[in-house]
């Protein structure tokens, strides 16, 4: 027990965190409470202004404190290169890569008639309108290798074919890593995508 | 390949059981519901899989404290010796680790391999095409690893187009990107059962035995399977209309049947004896094993299940006969030591009281 019900309270709250579970949301804000003025303000001020001002980008789904995200309002990124992603998480991933110079659009899941989201649920229908409006010459198609995401590229690339073109993610062996660790399904992969040196 | 020993902790009806055995075969005898396929249950989860009775980690815990269940094993392959565990704490799924290290079931594979016989598999040439599919599926998996990941995708990519059948939705794109998967692994798959029936009949032809050739042929519910990707892709799209109708997928791998003869006969399986049925079955389990151990270099591990049952005095003699000429560690479960008389002193007994405790004679 943490002997006050707002500090138990804040504990539960933080527990619901993805990766903390009862025991660190402990620690964390015992953390917190001891490094109040560093930290926990900051934080909480923080939070409050994220809070009031979060909201998805109308444009690519990316999630930002405008109505248009930086990205999409970056006249640099309109290269006529449209990275399509699953969430926002992948989009944050590709951009701590800092390679992709291009534009996202994030669909917000992927198909799966099981749970019932169709193509409508997702953000398909703005893809398509945004490949004209934005003169958009390549689609980069970066989905997870999941039976789920697989159906969704193929989706959009038969439903895309013809207007523009369409590229996705290589597979095969990781930067830095070693074959002895990886998969068979890898392996294949990686050895059916071999280049020249 | 064999276990040298096997310690059980809230397994099924063993609260606790060691073994400690060597490479020759394993007969377990004792009354019924003592606990006889538990501990060859536990053997099977060795290899890859879900285990001979293809259960849940939850289902094998020891009731009524259900607390969860470990199985500890030493396993002799081609290599040194390896230390297997399999744990499951209160439901969760098993988790495997290999000389104290998280393994795979990949991983897994490359050190034990096992194939079994079990009585439900008696039935296999006169029940339903789904049984002979697992089974061919299962002896498929022990030829091909990948095997278990196809099947999945498919599976998966079936499961989402049948939904789309079912509500009558009617986007084509969808269709097309869920059968380009399911073309895509199923014609792997079909390729993988095809080979796992050449190796099975390379390794009956070639093989001195008492036991009866099964000739295999794989036939389609309807019509014939699609050869390739493309083709299977375009059986598909074609069958989409039919489909709709009938609320689900009729062509694919999904639809395979594997159709048995005594060759010797020309008799279909299905109509042979009970006895001829079982020893049909016995001629493909050790011509997998043959297959099987030119392939990884080593034995595998042999469960049979009652395997007595439905053989004479002969036929079983003929039986212990070749499983000690082929070298396999084999587990055997009977009502009772006779059942064993013909294997003398080439195999370890043990007997299982009714309550579950181990004696090793």
């Amino acid at each position: 027990m943490s002997g006050t019900d707002e500090i138990e309270r804040l504990i539960e709250l933080m527990s619901r965190l993805p990766g903390l579970g009862p025991r660190s949301a402990r620690r964390a804000v015992l953390h917190l409470i001891r490094k109040r003025a560093l930290l926990l303000k900051p934080l909480a001020q923080s939070m409050q202004v994220v809070a009031d001002t979060a909201r998805e980008c109308l444009n690519c789904g990316n999630v930002g404190t405008s109505d248009i995200c930086a990205l999409c309002e970056d006249e640099g990124r309109a290269n006529g290169l449209l990275c399509v992603v699953e969430d926002v998480a992948d989009l944050w991933a590709m951009e701590r890569a800092n390679v992709f110079k291009g534009r996202y659009h994030v669909l917000g899941g992927t198909l799966s008639a099981l749970d019932g989201i169709g193509p409508d649920d997702l953000r398909i229908p703005q893809l398509k309108q945004r490949i004209t409006a934005e003169a958009v010459s390549e689609v980069v198609l970066a989905l997870n290798a999941t039976i789920d995401g697989q159906t969704t590229a193929h989706y959009i690339a038969d439903q895309l074919e013809g207007t523009v073109t369409l590229t996705s993610l290589a597979q095969g062996v990781p930067i830095g890593g070693e074959l002895d660790y990886l998969d068979d399904g890898t392996i294949t992969a990686a050895l059916n995508a071999r280049k020249p040196l | 390949m064999y276990l040298s020993r096997l310690t059980l902790s809230h397994f099924r009806s063993h609260k606790l059981a060691r073994l400690e055995v060597d490479s020759r075969p394993v007969a377990i005898y004792g009354p019924n519901g003592a606990g006889k396929t538990n501990l060859i249950e536990a053997v099977s989860l060795f290899s890859p899989g879900r285990g001979l009775r293809r259960a849940s980690a939850a289902e094998m815990a020891r009731r009524p404290e259900a607390v969860g269940w470990k199985i500890a094993g030493l396993v002799h392959g081609a290599g040194e010796p390896h230390e297997v565990e399999f744990t499951s704490e209160a439901g969760a799924a098993r988790v495997v680790q290999v000389d104290g290290k998280s393994a795979s079931q990949v991983q897994l594979g490359q050190i034990a391999r096992a194939v079994w016989l079990v009585p439900a598999m008696d039935r296999l040439w006169i029940e339903g095409a789904e049984g002979r599919r697992r089974f061919l599926d299962r002896v498929t998996l022990s030829f091909a690893p990948d095997h278990a990941q196809l099947s999945l995708d498919y599976e998966k990519a079936m499961r989402e187009r049948n939904r789309l059948l079912k509500e009558q939705v009617r986007d084509a794109h969808w269709y097309k990107a869920l059968e380009l998967q399911m073309a895509r692994a199923g014609a792997r798959i079909d390729a993988n059962r095809r080979d796992a029936l050449e190796r099975l009949r390379a390794a009956q032809e070639g093989a001195e035995t008492a036991f009866p050739v099964a000739e295999l042929e794989m036939v389609q519910s309807e019509g014939a399977m699609p050869e390739g990707e493309a083709d299977l892709l375009a059986a598909l799209q074609e069958s989409r209309f039919r489909d709709l109708a009938a609320g689900r997928t009729l062509v694919g791998p999904h639809r395979s049947d594997v159709y048995g003869v005594f060759a010797a006969k020309g008799v279909p399986a299905a109509e042979c004896s009970t006895g001829e049925q079982k020893a049909l079955l016995i001629s493909l389990i050790l011509a997998n094993a043959r297959a099987l151990s030119s392939e990884i270099g080593a034995i595998p591990i042999l469960l049979l299940d009652e395997v007595a049952a439905h053989l004479d005095a002969g036929r079983r003699a003929a039986l212990y006969d070749e499983i000690c000429a082929l070298g396999a560690q084999a587990w055997m479960t009977g009502t009772g030591p006779e059942l064993f008389a013909e294997l003398g002193g080439r195999a370890q007994v043990v007997e299982v009281d009714q309550d579950g405790s181990l004696r090793q004679l």
